[in-house]
């Protein structure tokens, strides 16, 4: 009930701000709509927890801000080399543990690896995300597992 | 204020153009699939959101800001989900990216072989 609510709220809010309506009538169809998708995936019984992970939302807050700072790092670290002289990369492959426990936890460290340009994952099976990295120290970087504890506290918390 | 927030959002803009040549130009100038999928990563993730950025700064409504960090938001989740499935698609097709010479950590470079026969077994390549 809890995650029927939330996804009701999260749907309505959402479609109050893509349509910036008012009146009513509009704003009574948007509400019922909503309603209506809720129904819909219960009626499905695709409605869990891990469609809508809302009590990782704050946890995300704070490991957003060191995510984007590694984005724009390796951002430019990529650019520089795309730009320098004969592209100084050294491509490589490499297999690091997740150390996460929950699918949701290893799907949101190998959607951060690949985010970063320069690191690109492959493949996540077993517990193991198969990383191609453009140069050698992006892969070592990786191996050494910033990203990967930073992962595993943000899922932490959770039941 | 107007004035400030044109000085602040035009270099984002310009900023965010420039990464995107890049990424394009990266297209060109790496050398396989797999190393030019890291160039395109700079086009959708620091060229697309200084970008948005920019335009959120030259925005008269609160709404359409809020819309542009939805924009930014969900491209940041859909462009790794993409960006995954097109090298996953490659490289279960048999399409192997050019590596560096023992380029891999100990654990893991007596397996590459394994691996790779694995993940191609698992599809199949369609008949050709």
């Amino acid at each position: 009930m809890k995650h029927a609510s939330g996804l009701a709220i999260t749907l309505f809010v959402a479609w109050l701000l893509w349509s910036g309506h008012t009146a009513i009538l509009l704003v009574t169809l948007g509400a019922g709509s909503s309603l209506l998708v809720v129904w819909l995936l219960h009626h499905l019984g695709i409605l869990d927890p891990q469609g809508q992970p809302l009590h990782l939302l704050l946890d995300i807050a704070r490991y957003l801000p060191w995510l984007l700072r590694e984005v724009v790092r390796s951002n430019l670290d990529v650019a520089r080399r795309i730009l320098s002289r004969d592209p100084p990369i050294s491509p490589c492959v490499t297999r690091i543990k997740a150390m996460q426990k929950t699918p949701l936890g290893q799907v949101i460290f190998a959607n951060s690896i690949t985010l970063t340009p320069g690191t690109l994952s492959l493949r996540v099976r077993d517990g193991y995300v198969v990383v191609h990295a453009l140069t050698r120290e992006a892969g070592e970087a990786l191996q050494d597992g910033e990203m990967n504890r930073r992962v595993l506290r943000l899922e932490g918390e959770t039941p | 204020m107007t004035l400030l927030l044109h000085t602040l959002s035009w270099p984002l803009l310009l900023a965010g153009a420039a990464f995107c040549i890049i990424g394009g130009i990266g297209l060109f100038r790496l050398p396989d699939f797999y190393t030019r999928i890291h160039a395109a990563g700079i086009t959708d993730t620091l060229g697309a959101a200084l970008i948005l950025i920019g335009l959120a700064l030259q925005a008269e409504e609160l709404l359409v800001v809020i819309k542009l960090a939805l924009v930014l938001a969900f491209l940041f989740f859909s462009s790794p989900a993409c960006t995954h499935a097109l090298a996953r698609a490659a490289f279960s097709h048999g399409l192997r990216p050019l590596l560096q010479d023992q380029c891999f950590d100990e654990s893991f470079a007596s397996d590459y072989v394994n691996w790779v026969n694995e993940e191609t077994e698992e599809e199949p390549t369609s008949a050709s």
